[in-house]
């Protein structure tokens, strides 16, 4: 009973949701496996354990996942207050609508900044006074992240009910008094869900990395490590892939990154669905 | 008068829980049947199964027979069902687009293109929905920016544009002002020459105003059901007789 | 007591507000910064000759510093991305929104986020390692990294916030639309597409311009399949430099004038960047205010 013409329409835009969903599922399947495939084999214990060495022509990561590490821990202990504070600043002190407005625009602004121009300001602003290094290129992803903390935590204080601050206002308690005891715990899911799309963003990011913590591979410890410059596992796979041709180690940095990007996704899925239970 | 729907025993349930239970009734062409009841008692799970949107929800069975003009409800072709069975929601629900594309929406689906043949259609459509007068000029403007009393009366236009006999109101008015609502009662009364009109009210008054015959629901059985005089009047049923007085629901 | 009490809580407001200001004065450190270290190299190549100038010779003995090349790659490889990447990113929404089994909407979101979470060099590794390689052999071109290259990695880089976006905008469509054109005999593919997706246009629309800015902005895995030469992008084969890679291609051994004229490259893209933003902000507002 349905004409030619709707019947066509029907199977083209069938035909057209169907190979398009096919696309987007097949290509995370092949990017997902392609890159297990090539770098699971070679990720050794050699690999993992090991600095690189152009005597004995040596491949080792242990250096760029030390710098990472210290890397998401640096920017991580900067930005968490920062984020945080903003976001306690525009839901329990702000009431001029106008600022409060800006700050969010400015909030946006970031976010939407390439990381290329952040590499290229944290180098003006950190590298060239500090030197190439691991907290320049931390201090780097603080203004990077200081957004996705902000937000995070904005949206869950919104969560925290009015009537606790009144409880406790009620209770004679100053206003630092009730953000200590009352707006604060009641955001901490806010803040650990940002902190994990932080730590996402940080394992991910490369183009803000290159200029501002450079690409040593030296193994040091925490301070140490700091100060000097140093390649974050990112940065080490477009060193080794695009420079060095080691596709070897960059597939097994490949098959790394993907693993911890898909754990992460699961953590931040978690982390959302636990607390949004236990607030209902 | 011939009978345009035709329910023999026809059970609905929602997964465990049955909606309908054992319902027979004949609608007769040009009147306006109102189906009355509290809520949930069935009536507007009853006005979905005639145009089969009761589809659409997951766990839905049926069994029965239902007919539209002598052919099995359930086994037409949807689009061709809903087609001639037309229905007006609850709440005004107006595609956010121009007058025009809202009530040209329907011919459009059904194949027409023609420009001249289209702006027939829409012309008629909303002047036999009584609206022409205040759109005629603002055509081309968002249909959302209608009053609530123009957007319902716009929704039933696009009912009509497709040319239906039937036309399913599952409570029309209920979101809408008195005097808006006096119209689409004066409205309905006039469409009835045309089509034939079931709907669904809260409203008493209104079931009594307007409709010739009166079914009353009550918990998925469908109690009583006959001239509306005689159902406000005369009820048979105990139950009936209490409801329309009054004294529940 | 009192009083001192109100001196430290006006401290702590004081401490919060400085907090809340840090995210603007970042904003307008960056903007400075560029601007600052931008304008010079302008000044002195001439704001015509390097923006329309279609040489790029940094390092030539007559260096020439023109960047249109740079300016029409990403314009035309943010294009290409954008119509290769909306077409499959808002029929696989509609499909994920509207009509897919509950198994396969949350598997197929499972692989969108997946997409989303893998960083760019990892893209930039696949796509220099499989789609290059196999661009050479399929289209008999004598290097495979070009823009066709640089404009698949990016369509399917911007996949995910497409799809993402899109499905949101989608589900906020009210049912009542749904029904009502359902109820007048269309059937639901013809009601997702000629009602529920005009409904959802703003969100998509902001959906769209989200996957520019993402385009535009990006750089390494770019930089590993373009090609990286200054060329104007005459064809789809030719190895091009974005705005990104150029700043980054360079910057490492970079000096005096040519440093500088890289800093204005980054103004550039700041400035384009800050278009895109100015109207997917007015997108969603629009949205906000429907």
């Amino acid at each position: 009973m349905i004409s030619n013409r709707r019947k066509l329409f029907l199977w083209t835009v069938r035909g057209g949701m169907w190979l398009a969903t096919a696309i987007t599922g097949a290509l995370a399947l092949f990017l997902m496996g392609y890159v297990l495939f090539r770098g699971v084999p070679n990720i050794t214990w050699e690999l993992l354990s090991t600095s690189p060495s152009y005597l004995s022509g040596r491949i080792g990561i242990l250096p760029d996942i030390l710098n990472t590490v210290y890397i998401i821990i640096a920017a991580l202990v900067v930005v968490i207050p920062l984020g945080v504070g903003a976001a306690v600043y525009l839901t329990e002190y702000a009431s001029n609508k106008r600022l409060v407005g800006v700050i969010e625009y400015a909030a946006e602004a970031l976010s939407g900044i390439p990381s290329i121009i952040y590499g290229l300001v944290g180098m003006l602003v950190f590298s060239n006074n500090m030197g190439t290094s691991l907290l320049a290129g931390a201090l780097t992803l603080v203004i990077m992240n200081l957004p996705t903390v902000m937000r995070n935590t904005q949206e869950s204080l919104k969560t925290v009910p009015q009537s606790y601050r009144e409880g406790a206002f009620g209770l004679g308690a100053g206003k630092w008094r009730v953000i200590r005891t009352v707006v604060l715990p009641g955001c901490v899911d806010g803040v650990v869900t940002g902190c994990i799309l932080s730590v996402g963003r940080i394992l991910g990011e490369s183009a803000a990395l290159l200029f501002t913590a450079g690409f040593a591979h030296a193994a040091n410890g925490f301070w140490e490590g700091l100060r000097s410059a140093g390649a974050t596992l990112t940065v080490a796979l477009y060193v080794y892939a695009k420079e060095q041709g080691e596709f070897g180690a960059a597939f097994a940095i490949a098959a790394i990154l993907m693993v911890l990007a898909f754990a992460i996704n699961m953590a931040a899925g978690m982390v959302t669905n636990k607390f949004q239970r236990s607030k209902k | 008068m011939n009978e345009i729907i035709t329910v023999r025993d026809l059970c609905l349930w929602y997964g465990q829980t049955q909606a309908l239970k054992h319902i027979s009734m004949s609608i007769p062409e040009h009147s306006i049947t109102a189906l009355i009841g509290p809520s949930g008692c069935g009536k507007s799970t009853f006005l979905k199964t005639l145009n089969r949107m009761n589809d659409l929800i997951p766990g839905v069975k049926i069994t029965g027979r239902a007919e539209y003009a002598g052919q099995n409800i359930f086994e037409a072709e949807v689009s061709r069902l809903r087609r001639e069975v037309g229905m007006v929601f609850q709440k005004p629900n107006p595609f956010p687009m121009s007058i025009y594309d809202n009530v040209a929406y329907g011919p459009r689906t059904h194949g027409v293109r023609g420009r001249q043949q289209l702006d027939g259609i829409v012309e008629e459509s909303l002047r036999d929905a009584a609206i022409w007068e205040e759109v005629k000029d603002r055509l081309k403007k968002n249909a959302l920016g209608l009053s609530g009393g123009q957007q319902q009366r716009l929704c039933i236009a696009r009912a009509l544009a497709v040319k239906p006999s039937v036309l399913l109101m599952d409570e029309p008015t209920s979101a809408l002002d008195p005097i808006s609502t006096l119209k689409i009662e004066e409205l309905a009364v006039k469409l009835k020459e045309k089509y034939t009109i079931v709907i669904v009210t809260h409203n008493m008054q209104q079931a009594l105003r307007i409709s010739d015959r009166t079914a009353f629901f009550l918990l998925g059985e469908l109690v009583e059901y006959g001239e509306t005089e005689q159902v406000f009047s005369r009820p048979v049923d105990r139950r009936t007789e209490d409801y329309v007085t009054g004294r529940f629901g | 007591m009192k009083k001192k009490s109100n001196l430290f809580e006006t401290l702590v407001h004081g401490i919060f507000l400085i907090l809340g200001l840090v995210t603007i004065g970042c904003v307008l450190l960056i903007t400075v910064y560029l601007v600052v270290s931008g304008i010079p190299a302008i000044r002195e190549i001439g704001l015509v000759r390097f923006l329309f100038g279609s040489k790029w010779a940094s390092t030539a003995a007559q260096p020439q510093y023109g960047i249109l090349p740079f300016i029409l790659t990403s314009i035309y490889g943010t294009a290409g991305a954008v119509f290769l990447g909306v077409p499959v990113g808002v029929l696989t929404a509609v499909y994920l929104a509207k009509l897919a089994p509950p198994k396969i909407k949350s598997a197929m979101g499972q692989a969108v986020s997946m997409l989303a979470g893998i960083p760019s060099v990892v893209y930039g590794l696949v796509g220099m390692m499989v789609l290059v390689p196999g661009l050479r052999r399929v289209f008999c071109i004598p290097d495979g990294a070009s823009l066709l290259a640089a404009i698949i990695v990016l369509a399917v880089m911007i996949l995910p916030a497409i799809i993402k976006m899109s499905v949101t905008a989608l589900e906020a469509v009210p049912k009542e639309y749904e029904d009502g054109s359902l109820a007048l005999g269309a059937t639901p593919e013809e009601t997702y597409f000629r009602v529920s997706l005009p409904a959802a246009k703003s969100g998509i629309a902001a959906s769209v311009v989200l996957g520019v800015g993402r385009a535009i902005g990006e750089a390494m895995a770019v930089m590993m399949v373009a090609g990286n030469a200054p060329n104007m992008p005459d064809s789809l084969f030719q190895s091009v430099r974005f705005l990104t890679t150029a700043v980054a291609s360079e910057m490492s051994y970079s000096s005096g004038l040519q440093r500088q004229a890289l800093f204005s490259i980054a103004l550039v893209l700041y400035l384009f960047i800050m278009l895109v933003n100015g109207i997917l902000n007015l997108f969603l507002k629009g949205e906000k205010a429907e």
